[in-house]
């Protein structure tokens, strides 16, 4: 039932066919050393294909992400290429100039790989363990929750409201990651929780 | 050469032999550019980067959306944007035009080409350029009637669109035609391709665009590259397309006996093109070729439309 | 969107009016460059830019920002005198019949009911009249000066062609043209399709906006048929999701709402979420919140949650207010939030009057960015010259910059405009250490437990009793959390009708949200997402491609909520006796025994024609609202207000200032610039290039659009000495900005009131992160003040200066 499809291997094994049949009817017909000499060899032969959506807008387009290495043990995995998915009902291959260069976005020079922290009035960011940064947060969490929560309101109604911290959730995330950010937020009492949804 | 082994290969520059015809000729593709179903979104300038692993350099803005502003030796696609009243209509008119090598039918860059095997034209109508066999001599610059190849300034080597030789050689469309958003690139048959435009232009004209047409230019025997255009019998409108494109005469003349005698003074920069490169450093070409270049070039001003010509 | 992207291949005409399609949604446009091609479909563009879109159009009219409803009620007008209507759709589907109360009315720009001093509604005459049963009254007829088409046509008669050109500076012939075109749909077998975005819902009245389309949509029968639809094309690759599963201050997932404190209790809570039918026999779906609610409680709090606690109704925060972003940072500002989590995004660029975000920011205690980038936000405190002049030194906050995957990096599912939640695969790891926001939100809630736990401390009920059924508590996986969207059965779930027969057995996937119970015998954390997980597996991930009837559908290609369903409210593409409206273009119908066709029904699947059951099962009324009674703060109709920075008075009304139901603080009325001082009218955007502030991180599209920029019309470059590609200063009563001059001809000075109005398009991708040239955005200018419905802000519409200048001293 979840298409293990279909065209994706056909493209495959066309790729791995470089030099075979397929040139022919394109009209590079034998041309191995033609290949050589002129055509640059295709570069997406033996990479392992990965089905995703594009992360921008809501159109939702489908991607394959092109990666080195065929998943084996000693070879780390590296994107290369992404490309349109042909089978995706809308974009049938399509990509606009932003999801067409997908690649340069997992790419950039300004991906974040370590947590850091600035101190009170300091002019730079230093590099932090995980630990540090989770526990130092759920710290200032929980003292500000125990600080400001309201249990009742002025006319005695029980309200179990937080209204000091607030949090604004992700609109490229998964469902599955809003569902846990919900959890994790609303079962603390915290009000002032928003998305771009709003903006 | 080992390249004539290729039964596929149709024409090939300054070499004098013909290559063998013996098997029927494949299938003639072709790009259709529609330009009135363009948005210009770029995608294809993305695409075409990202496909052929260029990096464009980061410009800055000059008070239009054409980025970059020309045509680069990274960049073999561009979005060029017209802004035209149009004077029939009275109505105002946002003309998008995806610039690029035309893989011309009769290529006057190949034509023009002093060194052996750098420029190829397939049996399929994509001319490519080899880069190891290419000079860096920029004739092929000025033979071209659209002013589309570009010389590296950091290999020395003319790069313009392959019409992705390497996908198509693999039976897939190139990399700006399969990102198109709005289909205004398609990639097919030259035959499919024409009969695609026929529908267009049948409704682009029950718009009301009545010059409505398909530029596949004749002067250059027809291009493997070819516009819909709302209003085909102002090509130029569309940011300086050539309304009749030829080669220039002096490049057929060139090819003639010219070529054959500068063809034995670089015989030396043609074969070794790739060690010279590598020991001697830049490439040099003999005064005859100089000569000829300079003329091309003074021709070439007048007939190619350069960028400062193009903004209308 | 009502409809599928795919969908719109079946349109004969589309409008695109607050939204550019092409540049913001290129691949979903391709729809209509397809029904262009092979239907002879028409293409209306109105714009205050001669946009990317306008480009492809057929027909383009220019517009003031923020003046949509006056040319959207010159189109009702319009439509009603000319008798332009499809007549048994809106006699059949809408309220058009209903009747109003007698004390309802509007005059001088206001409905009934004002409270100057409160900016608010007392929305008690803006209803139906009721008979002895409870039911609405009705006139069949239309002709009751009471009942809702009469009131409509009272209320939009204002809206003249010479109004319309008036107020919204959209030439006389031009506005004609576009509403001919639009009439031309009201026959059965011609279809429309509205296609909008952020263009109508950042504006003081956005909500608004889209209700006149709305209207229009039902005066022509356009709504839940092929080809036409309400089609909000949506910003962010999950703002669907996001939205569907209440990440907002008021709501509990599938828009279920948090209760307010004024409902004292579980019983007062429910007792307004009756949604007791407003006509007989109608199906009144809300009647299940119920259900709805208390599996979702049971999701979050399992066993904890029982009927004795009300389902731990009181584990809920209970509102006194809402807490949009702008009530957020004005708390912030007076020191009333502490401490702040940006999950993504970056207000300190985008969230209007930067100033005050500054401000707000370096009041914190501490802030927390989550994100795969180095955003401006998380720099805040760091000085970038002219781009950030801040004295790092003078802020106190605490910042934590916490770098965590992409979509490349992580799997799960998104939901599309149209919907379809459909599922990804990580192809890489993340780069160094950087961690999904699964795993950094774990880390967090069970940290803060571990503390509730060993120390105590304030209400720490609902933290240490959370459900949390993860094999690996500090990981849990996306598969694990999309099971608990859809929901299972805690108990054998029976049928209703024979309690012997086992529906669901326990602790088995439920199919659909019509086996969740009231009784806590089922959990499902989302209700709408009930069938995207089952026992036959992932549903989300589906990829085949099969199309019958080549609607564009794709049934069996992911999932779309509710129920697997493309097109909402598809009862209505098929008249009162179950025949399709349109024979070419079928989609539901009745077959004899059940409704058929190529989509779900959005209906009871057996419920016979003759049942006279409405094709809108989510309303008591079961029919569509032309008038929406108290559902929306700033009235029951759309009217004409002026933006809160505008250059003229309102036409219509001229002592009204802005949407008097918007809410606005002291220090930002006081902050609104005049147009004796800021005589432009400026509008901020998105362009094709760029995706918000992401991709000036991207090479490529840094390359392909690099600097910050503004455009202006020839006509205003020449009167300032502005020229093309030169530097200039913009600013506004809140701040000022530097751009390079884009002088083109696609914007040009519209004639409003008989005087020519310059607009100054800006768009909003630059900072100073990134790989583009360092640029300065909108939000510098923009005013603090949003929706009266939602607070989204007035992006769209501000008063501005502009002069030639020097460029920044860093560029």
């Amino acid at each position: 039932m979840i298409g293990q499809v279909s065209r994706r291997q056909f493209l495959r094994t066309a790729g791995a066919g470089v030099a075979g049949t397929t040139l022919g009817a394109m009209g590079f017909g034998g041309a191995e050393q033609a290949m050589a000499q002129a055509v640059r060899p295709y570069k997406l032969a033996r990479t392992t294909e990965t089905r995703n959506i594009c992360t921008y807008c809501s159109v939702a387009c489908g991607v394959i992400m092109y990666s080195l290495g065929d998943r084996s043990k000693n070879t780390h995995s590296a994107l290369i290429h992404v490309e349109g998915d042909p089978d995706h009902p809308t974009n049938r291959g399509t990509l606009c100039p932003k999801g067409a260069a997908l690649l340069d976005f997992v790419h950039s020079q300004t991906r974040l790989k370590h947590p850091m922290h600035r101190k009170p009035g300091s002019d730079k960011f230093e590099r932090v363990s995980w630990d540090f940064a989770l526990d130092r947060i759920a710290r200032l969490m929980k003292d500000e929750r125990d600080a400001n929560f309201q249990t009742t309101n002025k006319d005695g109604v029980t309200v179990n409201r937080w209204t000091s911290v607030g949090f604004l959730a992700a609109s490229a995330t998964t469902n599955e990651t809003g569902a846990m950010t919900y959890k994790v937020i609303r079962s603390m009492g915290l009000l002032p929780f928003d998305n771009q949804a709003r903006v | 050469m080992a390249s004539y082994q290729s039964l596929d290969i149709k024409r090939r520059s300054a070499s004098t032999s013909t290559p063998p015809v013996v098997r029927s000729t494949a299938l003639e593709v072709a790009k259709l550019i529609d330009v009135s179903k363009c948005i210009g979104c770029k995608a294809c300038q993305a695409a075409c980067l990202e496909w052929n692993n260029l990096k464009e350099e980061i410009g800055v803005n000059t008070g239009v959306y054409d980025n970059p502003h020309d045509l680069t030796p990274n960049s073999w696609t561009l979005m060029r944007f017209t802004e035209w009243d149009n004077p029939d209509t009275g109505d105002f008119e946002w003309l998008i035009r995806k610039d690029g090598c035309m893989h011309c039918a009769d290529p006057g860059c190949l034509k023009a080409c002093p060194a052996p095997g750098a420029i190829v034209q397939y049996t399929n109508g994509i001319v490519d350029f080899v880069s190891e066999n290419c000079i860096g001599c920029a004739y092929c610059v000025k033979g071209c009637p659209f002013n589309i190849p570009r010389i590296s300034q950091v290999d020395r080597k003319a790069y313009k669109c392959t019409l992705c030789s390497d996908r198509v050689a693999v039976g897939q469309g190139p990399a700006c035609a399969k990102a198109c958003p709005t289909a205004a690139i398609m990639f097919g048959t030259k035959d499919d391709m024409k009969e695609q435009a026929d529908r267009r232009i049948t409704d682009l004209k029950s718009r009301g665009f009545s010059n409505a047409g398909l530029y596949d230019p004749q002067g250059v025997g027809g291009t493997h590259v070819m516009y819909v255009l709302h209003h085909l019998d102002k090509p130029e409108i569309y940011a300086g397309l050539p309304k009749d494109p030829q080669i220039s005469p002096l490049v057929s003349a060139w090819k003639g006996g010219a070529k054959l005698f500068a063809l034995g003074a670089i015989a030396f920069a043609a074969v070794g093109a790739f060690f010279h490169h590598t020991i001697v450093g830049p490439n040099k070409v003999s005064e005859t070729d100089e000569e000829n270049a300079a003329d091309l070039a003074e021709e070439g001003a007048q007939a190619a439309p350069t960028p400062e010509t193009r903004a209308l | 969107m009502t409809n599928a992207w795919g969908d719109i291949k079946h349109t004969d005409l589309v409008v695109v009016m607050g939204g550019n399609a092409a540049e913001a949604h290129p691949c979903g446009f391709k729809w209509v460059t397809e029904a262009k091609a092979n239907r002879g479909a028409k293409l209306i563009v109105v714009d205050p830019r001669f946009t990317r879109t306008a480009s492809v159009a057929d027909f383009y009219c220019p517009i003031r920002p923020g003046t949509d409803i006056a040319f959207l009620g010159g189109v009702i007008n319009y439509l009603l005198s000319n008798d332009k209507i499809q007549h048994d759709y809106v006699k059949a589907f809408t309220n058009a019949s209903y009747l109003v109360k007698p004390e309802f009315g509007w005059s001088e720009g206001l409905f009934t009911g004002y409270n100057e001093e409160k900016r608010d509604y007392d929305k008690s005459s803006w209803d139906y009249q009721l008979d002895e049963q409870g039911y609405a009254k009705v006139d069949d007829t239309l002709q009751d000066p009471r009942c809702v088409f009469q009131l409509m046509k009272q209320h939009f008669a204002v809206y003249t062609p010479e109004m319309v050109e008036k107020i919204c500076g959209s030439p006389k012939d031009k506005f004609l043209k576009v509403a001919q075109m639009i009439s031309e749909c009201s026959t059965p077998t011609k279809t429309m399709t509205s296609m909008y975005a952020l263009g109508w819902t950042q504006h003081s009245k956005g909500a608004q906006n889209i209700r006149g389309m709305a209207m229009i949509q039902l005066l022509l029968g356009n709504i839940g048929v092929r080809g036409g639809g309400m089609n909000a094309l949506r910003g962010h690759s999950n703002i669907q999701g996001l939205t569907d599963l209440g990440l907002l201050s008021n709501m509990l997932p599938g828009y279920m709402n948090l209760p307010v404190e004024k409902e004292v209790d579980f019983n007062a809570y429910m007792s307004t979420r009756g949604f007791k039918p407003l006509r007989p026999g109608q199906t009144s779906f809300w009647q299940n919140y119920k259900k709805f609610f208390v599996s979702f409680q049971k999701s979050m709090w399992g066993d904890k949650a029982t009927a004795e606690n009300n389902w731990a109704f009181d584990w809920l925060p209970k509102l006194d207010v809402t807490y949009d972003i702008l009530r957020t940072f004005e708390l912030m500002n007076q020191g009333k939030i502490t401490g702040y989590f940006c999950q993504g995004f970056n207000p300190l660029m985008t969230f209007p009057n930067r100033g005050k975000i500054t401000s707000g920011l370096s009041k914190l205690k501490f802030l927390v960015t989550m994100d795969p980038l180095d955003t401006e936000t998380s720099r805040f405190w760091e000085n970038h010259g002219e781009f950030n002049d801040v004295n790092s030194a003078d802020i106190q906050t605490e910042v934590f910059q916490l770098p965590t995957s992409c979509f490349a990096e992580d799997e799960g599912s998104i939901v599309n405009s149209g919907r379809w939640l459909q599922w990804h695969n990580a192809a890489v790891s993340p780069p160094g250490e950087a961690k999904s926001d699964v795993w950094i939100m774990a880390g967090l809630h069970l940290r803060i437990k571990e503390l509730y736990l060993k120390e105590g401390g304030a209400f720490p009920d609902p933290i240490v009793n959370l459900r949390w059924p993860y094999a690996i508590p500090e990981e849990p996986a996306a598969e694990e959390l999309a099971r608990e969207n859809n929901g299972q059965a805690l108990a054998d779930v029976t049928d209703p009708t024979d309690p012997t027969k086992v529906l669901v057995q326990k602790g088995k996937l439920l199919d659909s949200f019509a086996q969740m119970k009231d009784d806590g015998s089922t959990a499902g954390f989302c209700w709408i997402y009930a069938g995207s997980y089952t026992e036959a597996g992932n549903q989300m991930a589906r990829r085949d491609t099969w199309d019958p009837g080549d609607t564009g559908l794709a049934p069996k290609w992911a999932w779309a909520w509710p129920a697997n369903r493309r097109i909402l409210y598809n009862r209505a593409s098929s008249d009162k006796n179950g025949k399709p409206w349109d024979p070419s273009r079928k989609l539901v119908y009745w077959t004899g025994e059940r409704w058929g066709g190529y989509d779900v029904p959005d209906y009871g699947p057996t419920v016979k024609p003759e049942q006279s059951v409405g094709p809108f099962i989510m309303n008591p009324e079961g029919v569509a609202r032309l008038f929406t009674r108290g559902m929306m703060r700033d009235g029951p109709f759309p009217s004409h207000y002026e933006p809160f920075e505008a250059p003229v008075a309102n036409a219509i009304a001229p002592k009204i200032k802005g949407n008097p139901a918007a809410r606005i603080f002291k220090a930002d009325l006081e902050a609104l610039g005049s147009a004796d001082k800021f005589p432009y009218v400026a509008t901020s955007y998105r362009l094709t290039e760029h995706f918000h502030q992401w991709t000036k991180h991207v090479w490529v599209n840094a390359a392909l659009q690099p600097e910050f920029f503004v455009e202006i019309s020839e006509e205003l470059a020449k009167e300032k000495g502005i020229v093309k590609g030169g530097w200039v200063r913009v600013w506004s009563n809140r701040g000022s900005i530097k751009a390079k001059a884009v002088v083109t001809k696609r914007i040009r000075p519209l004639m409003v009131d008989g005087k020519p109005t310059h607009v100054v398009g800006i768009p909003q991708h630059w900072g100073f992160m990134g790989r583009a040239k360092k640029g300065h955005n909108p939000n510098s200018l923009t005013p603090f003040v949003g929706d009266a419905n939602i607070e989204t802000p007035e992006y769209k519409a501000f008063l501005v200066n502009i002069e030639p200048t020097s460029g920044p001293a860093t560029s």
